[in-house]
């Protein structure tokens, strides 16, 4: 059996579930829109504040969903014996990690990035800042999904997962996050920030060559 | 130390039942046959040769089906064998026609988390029809299953062996497969 096979079947039947329980995706949105329309109430009647700290508002609200949701990703897999007949099977699991991950990132992902031009209206950003935004998003996230697929399989089998994993792939966030944010702020100040992207895409590439391989083998550790 | 100084033996067109009380070990030692746990001391051999040099060739000549079912609960009967034939190498065969022979005709299209626990057993076990497997490795496959499904299965496991096949199973219940004599190895408890 293929790995194309396993992440084609792995994939539809992720789609279905999302489809069928929609709290998986809608909790992770609603708590990032949570998030960045209480901060303009909080901090009060102060735009050029609020505009100052909005990338990091941004950034932060967005790991912070995405790490909502990490927990549970391959943890009903590994509850009901999916995972234990997928290895004694010795089935292609890098096909199967692969599927999980990008139908994380269609689960926690790309809802932020759709609806990050309504919220930006409430931090005051230029339409610059917006653009910067959308386009640290759209390469910002899938990295937050497989690190958060890493972590996630890294403490499957630990009792309490959700502290353990959180403190496993904090800080690997931190990079991102430092260089996300700046490329926000340079782009409200009017300046360029292809050198952000630039680094962001490159940290992207190495997850997406690296993380998978890892994740198929941590899941095989936990289930062994 | 759950056990020590094993030996057990599966050839072809064999049952072997491994019996014993709960916490003995059943599950432990299957799970070192399938070659998911290492065994702390001793190896498993296929064909004379061990499992971690025959593993790819073991792999595909195994069918596990442990203590948990393998069954996604949001998912139905339908897309969970789907699901399985992308993932394990099985017989095409009509989906419809075979849960209709496992007893769940008319709940193809429910969530299995609307089943009850042997239908949800009945689930997991359908993918025996399907298995080109010789080994079949079963950890309680007639625990919460009623009378007509235990005989269904116990007539797959008698043609499954006299087609040269070989079954593993544990079983707290006598099992009784018709036309078959099931060798029994019973694992004391210790601790």
């Amino acid at each position: 059996m293929s790995h194309v096979v396993i992440f084609r079947a792995t994939l539809r039947r992720e789609l279905k579930l999302l489809a069928r329980q929609k709290a998986d995706w809608v909790n992770p949105l609603l708590f990032f829109i949570i998030i960045l329309t209480l901060f303009p109430l909080g901090v009060g009647a102060k735009p050029n504040l609020l505009r100052e700290i909005a990338p990091g508002v941004i950034w932060i609200a967005a790991l912070l969903s995405v790490l909502l949701g990490a927990e549970r990703q391959f943890r009903q897999d590994y509850r009901d014996g999916v995972l234990e007949q997928l290895v004694a099977a010795r089935a292609p699991l890098l096909g199967y990690s692969l599927a999980k991950i990008t139908a994380g990132w269609l689960g926690s992902g790309l809802p932020l990035i759709l609806v990050s031009p309504l919220l930006i209206l409430f931090l005051g950003l230029s339409t610059d800042a917006l653009l910067a935004v959308v386009l640290t998003l759209l390469l910002g996230t899938p990295l937050l999904s497989l690190l958060s697929a890493l972590g996630a399989a890294l403490t499957l089998s630990a009792d309490k997962g959700g502290i353990l994993l959180a403190l496993v792939i904090l800080p690997l966030y931190i990079p991102l996050l430092i260089f996300a944010s700046s490329a926000v702020e340079q782009a409200s100040f009017g300046l360029g920030y292809q050198a952000q992207l630039a680094v962001l895409a490159a940290m992207l590439c190495v997850a997406l060559a690296l993380v998978p391989i890892a994740v198929q083998k941590a899941l095989k550790l936990n289930v062994g | 130390m759950l056990f020590e100084q094993l030996d057990l033996q599966l050839s072809a067109g064999e049952i072997l039942q491994i019996a014993g009380k709960n916490g003995a070990g059943k599950s432990s030692l299957l799970r070192i046959l399938t070659g998911l746990s290492e065994p702390e001391d001793g190896a498993v051999f296929y064909r004379n040769v061990t499992l971690s040099q025959s593993a790819d060739d073991y792999a595909d000549d195994l069918c596990f089906i442990g203590h948990l079912a393998g069954v996604q609960p949001q998912l139905t009967a339908l897309e969970n064998l789907s699901f399985w034939r992308a993932c394990f190498a099985l017989k095409p065969a009509d989906d419809w026609a075979l849960l209709a022979t496992v007893g769940l005709a008319g709940l193809e299209d429910i969530p299995c988390q609307q089943l009850s626990a042997g239908q949800q057993r009945r689930v997991s076990l359908a993918r025996l029809w399907l298995t080109p497997a010789k080994i079949w490795i079963l950890d309680e496959p007639f625990t919460a299953l009623d009378q007509s499904a235990i005989r269904a299965l116990t007539a797959l496991i008698a043609s499954h062996c006299s087609q040269g096949g070989a079954v593993l199973l544990t079983s707290h219940q006598a099992v009784d497969i018709p036309g078959y004599q099931v060798r029994q190895y019973m694992l004391e408890y210790r601790w």
